[in-house]
């Protein structure tokens, strides 16, 4: 690979084995001086993996990296930080504990510093400076906990950028996933501090979302299955020229698999009257069918939230009542859910999805153990067996049914909390974000596996973070504002609502 | 590894350490903290920790020292002094388990206090005394010997097997690992977190006195000393065995291969005359580096 002289970094030929894995197959990428780079490519692709050697987390097995034309080696990611480069991650790196200010300068207090004491003073003035360069109206001293999603990614890049005062050199951020909790006005926001740091700083911009990419970015690499597949500018890109690389196939034009939506069933399988929970919503009504996919649109505050806690267990209803079948049932705990047949998959799939420690057989059967118990004991070849079949049925990719969950990527654990449910029976899925953080490809196989499911009759809650796919998915859907339904509106194959007809009642 | 390692370094020092005889003495060391770690394994894969040992052992061997026949009163329940001594354990684990889980107090706090709590009653019951036990079927599990080894030994066994297929082969056993994997989760599928932490406490109180019938028959005797440094004995070998404090990871087998290097190396000091005081600063020392090496460990695993 030829080097050009404006090379703010470059790795050449680096190669990653995990055990069972090759992460990384030779990869080289090169970041110029004041530009955007996308990096783009299915989960599992090497993205992550290649982001954590920059950042110092990982160590290549083999490999350069130059910064500014000089070979050299990250070691750590304090290593990283005095190398320039600054880093914004999709999952939070806040300590909630700690004010905003504390967090921005987290580390790096020897500045302000005098006789072993820190002058906070000077501290919180000097985070006010960075939290103005996001545009960012807090406190410095307001404890990180008390700020949205959406301000903490804000203060996390107004961290990275703290690195322009002291860093050697020049300035290299990496942006995974930035956007994905953010909303269509932050995004905004963030892209444009973005450019107008392109004088003092490059990027790299890791994104599910390839129009973002596509509007951000200079220069993009695809990535698939650990290799780069191509680099381009995105001049010559379009989205579905990248998804044609990405996946190796065309987006379909049916991308939420709608000619597989059957009519749901007679049967109601839910149904709620009058249902309240204190101030975040009030009378809420509505029936669930078998084989039937509820989508519930709203935006942060609606109540939505709130509800899917509610038909989930966390958070029993205040007034109004809940029956599952023909039977009035109160949820007072997950458990009780679970015991009327309905599952809950999170949103925060590491954290609350899987036992990221169990293999992914023990994962599956979890929810049911009580059926593979017999006088007291847990039968292994039966467990083995319903983990294999799950395996297969849904396609989840993993070397074995003993490998830990923490080994497998978004779209296999997403599926192996799908087969959790499904092996224990459950009739009604509440779905809350299913797809979040997961690329199109993966994300595609969970739409069709959905479909599927709904097809043998399974009911399902969706809640998504994007409107397209829960009109794309669903069959009815409820829209709230305020803590109310303002809208039902039928959404049968071939007879979508349009987006911007639900917006109205949304805000 | 460690404990081949350990064993070869010890037997080109001293001859005597790989006697039959000499085997047989660690294997009458090993059975009592073998026994009191398996309960703790349970604990603290569950990301807790439970330092009632101490106590549960004391009030279970001065209660069995009373029952059996012994040199104080006229009782002789048997077999039945045991059962209950087993039921004392379960309701004093029962009583961490809801503490810990109601009254929301941490399990280092609750267990503590259960601790201190568990000698007292001994203290009270006893009333400064040493009750000799009398009884010859207890006596029997120490001196009575099967193929070389003393009952002891084969019934700290039996607990090992036990632990085992309740650790691999049962929903509590699984329910623990899920809870020191992440609560929340475990909650989410349907798993009723304060039951699985309330029946963990109670089957480690249960180890914890047979622990204590061990001890009695050991010494022949109750008193209220009879538990003073098992707890430390007990944790380290759990931790030495490579079960994560952190929960979630790691198992009773662990813990077996934990106690035989912890009762090898006081075994191997004896043997080659290093003052008892001495002993016990390395042992602390290996509960340290122990500790240390399991959080490389645990990071390895991560890293892969």
């Amino acid at each position: 690979m030829n080097e050009s002289a404006d090379a703010a970094i470059s790795m050449i030929g680096i190669e990653k084995r995990f055990p069972g894995v090759h992460a990384l197959k030779g990869v080289s990428i090169e970041i110029r001086r004041r530009e955007v780079v996308g990096l783009i490519g299915e989960n599992g692709a090497g993205k992550s993996t290649l982001m954590k050697i920059l950042s110092g987390v990982y160590q290549p097995d083999s490999g350069q990296i130059f910064i500014a034309g000089q070979r050299t080696r990250i070691d750590n990611a304090a290593d990283a930080n005095r190398k320039g480069i600054g880093m914004v991650f999709q999952e939070q790196s806040l300590l909630t504990n700690l004010t905003v200010g504390e967090n921005i300068y987290l580390g790096a207090e020897a500045q302000f510093t005098k006789f072993g004491l820190v002058r906070w003073r000077e501290l919180y003035a000097a985070a006010a400076r960075q939290l103005e360069k996001v545009k960012v109206d807090v406190d410095p001293r307001t404890p990180a906990d008390e700020l949205s999603f959406v301000a903490r990614q804000m203060v996390e890049l107004a961290k990275a950028l703290t690195l322009e005062e002291h860093a050697e050199g020049h300035l290299v951020i990496l942006l995974d996933e930035p956007t994905s909790v953010l909303e269509r006005g932050e995004i905004d926001i963030l892209f444009a501090r973005v450019r107008a740091l392109k004088s003092r700083a490059s990027f790299v911009f890791v994104s599910h979302r390839l129009d973002e990419v596509l509007q951000l970015a200079d220069r993009l690499y695809v990535m698939k299955d650990g290799e780069v597949v191509a680099e381009l500018t995105s001049a010559e890109a379009d989205v579905a020229k990248l998804h044609r690389l990405m996946v190796g196939r065309t987006l379909h034009a049916d991308y939420y698999y709608e000619p597989l939506q059957k009519p749901f069933q007679d049967r109601v399988v839910l149904e709620a009257s009058g249902l309240a929970f204190d101030k975040a919503y009030r009378d809420v009504s509505f029936t669930l069918h078998a084989g039937e996919i509820l989508g519930v649109a709203g935006v942060i505050g609606s109540g939505r939230e709130e509800l899917t806690r509610t038909l989930a267990g966390f958070a029993p209803q205040t007034a109004g009542t809940l029956r599952v079948g023909d039977r009035e049932v109160s949820l007072k705990t997950p458990a009780d859910a679970v015991d009327h047949g309905i599952g809950y998959i999170p949103r925060e799939r590491r954290v609350e999805g899987l036992v990221l420690f169990l293999p992914v057989s023990a994962n599956i059967t979890l929810a049911d153990l009580a059926s593979l118990t017999h006088y007291g004991l847990i039968d292994a070849s039966e467990e083995r067996r319903l983990a294999k079949e799950w395996v297969s049925r849904l396609q989840v990719r993993t070397p074995t049914i003993q490998t830990l969950c923490l080994n497998l990527s978004g779209g296999n654990q997403q599926k192996v909390v799908l087969a959790k449910w499904l092996n224990a029976k459950a009739r009604i899925l509440i779905l809350d974000h299913p797809t979040r953080g997961l690329d199109v490809g993966a994300k595609q196989e969970v739409y069709e596996l959905i479909r599927a499911l709904t097809g043998e009759g399974l009911a399902i809650i969706l809640t998504s973070d994007t409107l397209e796919e829960t009109i794309g998915m669903s069959h009815t859907l409820l829209v709230m504002r305020d803590g109310v339904i303002t809208h039902r509106a039928a959404a049968s194959r071939g007879a979508k609502p349009q987006q911007i007809d639900l917006i109205g009642y949304m805000v | 590894m460690v404990l081949v390692l350990l064993c070869l370094i010890i037997a080109a020092i001293n001859r005597n350490f790989l006697t039959f005889g000499n085997f047989v003495r660690v294997s009458q060391d090993t059975a009592i903290p073998l026994v009191l770690g398996l309960g703790e394994t349970f604990i603290i894969l569950m990301g807790s920790i439970d330092l009632s040992v101490e106590g549960v052992l004391t009030l279970a061997a001065v209660i069995l020292s009373m029952t059996v026949l012994n040199g104080m009163n006229d009782n002789d329940f048997g077999v039945f002094a045991v059962l209950l001594v087993l039921a004392v354990g379960a309701l004093v684990g029962f009583a961490n388990g809801l503490v810990h889980v109601r009254l929301r107090v941490p399990s280092f706090m609750a267990t503590l206090g259960s601790w201190f709590i568990g000698v007292g009653i001994a203290n009270a019951l006893l009333g400064g005394m040493a009750i000799r036990i009398n009884d010859p079927w207890i006596r029997g599990l120490a001196i009575q010997r099967v193929f070389g080894f003393p009952w002891g030994v084969w019934l700290a066994l039996a607990c090992l097997g036990i632990a085992y297929v309740i650790q691999s082969h049962t929903r509590l056993g699984r329910y623990i690992y899920a809870l020191g994997g992440g609560e929340e989760l475990a909650a989410l599928s349907g798993i009723s977190a304060p039951s699985v932490r309330i029946a963990a406490f109670t089957l480690a109180g249960v180890f914890y006195a047979v622990g204590g019938v061990l001890a009695a028959a050991q010494l022949g005797l109750g008193n209220a000393q009879i538990g003073a440094g098992r707890l430390f004995t007990t944790v380290t070998a759990v931790v030495v065995g490579g079960t994560a404090l952190s929960g979630g990871e790691g198992g009773v087998l662990q813990t077996f291969v934990g106690v035989l290097i912890v009762s090898v190396l006081s075994n191997g000091m004896v043997l080659m005359g290093v003052p008892p005081s001495v002993q016990i600063g390395l042992q602390g020392l290996m509960i340290i580096g122990a500790v240390a090496l399991s959080i490389d460990r645990k990071r390895m695993r991560i890293v892969k």
